[in-house]
């Protein structure tokens, strides 16, 4: 395996569908490079909760991933309507979610704490009006 | 328990991935809530109960590791669930019991969360 893989995905904010495909692709590509299941499930989870995220929220974004040996770094762009404060977003069960999110089976308010749960690293950016940035390192066990 | 005795169990309809039945399960969680699912369930080769019909499930299913869904109370499943889980690998049991039954019925017959 080379130094790194870089991966860049769009995901669709008007495809509630297909929110996911992006994860699916790297918890493949990990497991084909060797990762433990361990290790792919953490990453998998965090990363789709992220998906799942800016289709509800953001209309979408680009999701860039960047597999090392030891690691694997994950940021998250949107340019959505942004978090006004990120502090009372990370409390578990506080979510601006739709009741039809709701009744999709998210928007409970334990996507942003599930995704620091399952993070070595992890941060946001984010401007109100102009999107937010989410970064997520994982390290490999 | 394996997946083949699961669908005894609820007298359940199989809609994917028939050849796996044989398939050793060792956990299991009932939920509609997805993140829940995500961020409590964290053994592979379980079971998935859930009452709500959308692509999500199996998503979810494939990023904790799941090997089989069970649908409550006889749905109708499209084919974009069928298909998605049957790309990979996941078997589709259809349950004509509610949540609650299927869970039961389940619990009685020996099945059980994992520890951790």
């Amino acid at each position: 395996m080379s130094e790194s893989i870089h991966l860049v995905f769009n995901v669709d904010g008007n495809n509630f569908a297909s929110a996911g495909t992006a994860s699916e692709e790297v918890k493949s590509k990990l497991k084909m490079i060797g990762i433990s299941s361990a290790d792919i499930r953490r990453v998998a989870i965090a990363m789709y909760e992220g998906e799942i995220n800016m289709v509800i929220h953001a209309g979408g974004g680009e999701a860039i991933v960047d597999i090392f040996l030891d690691r694997i770094e994950i940021l998250l762009a949107d340019h959505g309507k942004g978090i006004e404060d990120i502090e009372q977003a990370m409390q578990p069960g506080w979510s601006t979610a739709p009741d039809d999110i709701r009744a999709l089976g998210f928007g409970a308010g334990m996507g942003l704490p599930n995704m620091k749960k399952y993070t070595d690293e992890f941060r946001i950016d984010s401007t109100v009006g102009v999107g937010t940035n989410v970064y997520m390192t994982i390290k490999f066990n | 328990m394996n997946i083949g005795e699961i669908t005894q169990t609820i007298e359940g309809k199989v809609l994917c991935c028939e050849d796996r039945l044989d398939t050793e399960v060792v956990t299991c969680c009932a939920s509609d809530m997805m993140s829940d699912v995500l961020a409590f369930y964290s053994a592979s080769n379980g079971v998935l109960i859930t009452g709500l019909v959308n692509p999500q499930i199996v998503r979810t299913a494939i990023m904790v590791d799941a090997v089989c869904i069970i649908i409550a109370r006889d749905k109708k499943v499209d084919d974009t669930i069928v298909n998605l889980a049957k790309d990979n690998g996941i078997v589709v049991i259809l349950s004509p019991y509610t949540m609650f039954e299927t869970s039961g019925r389940l619990y009685e017959a020996g099945l059980r969360k994992s520890k951790g």
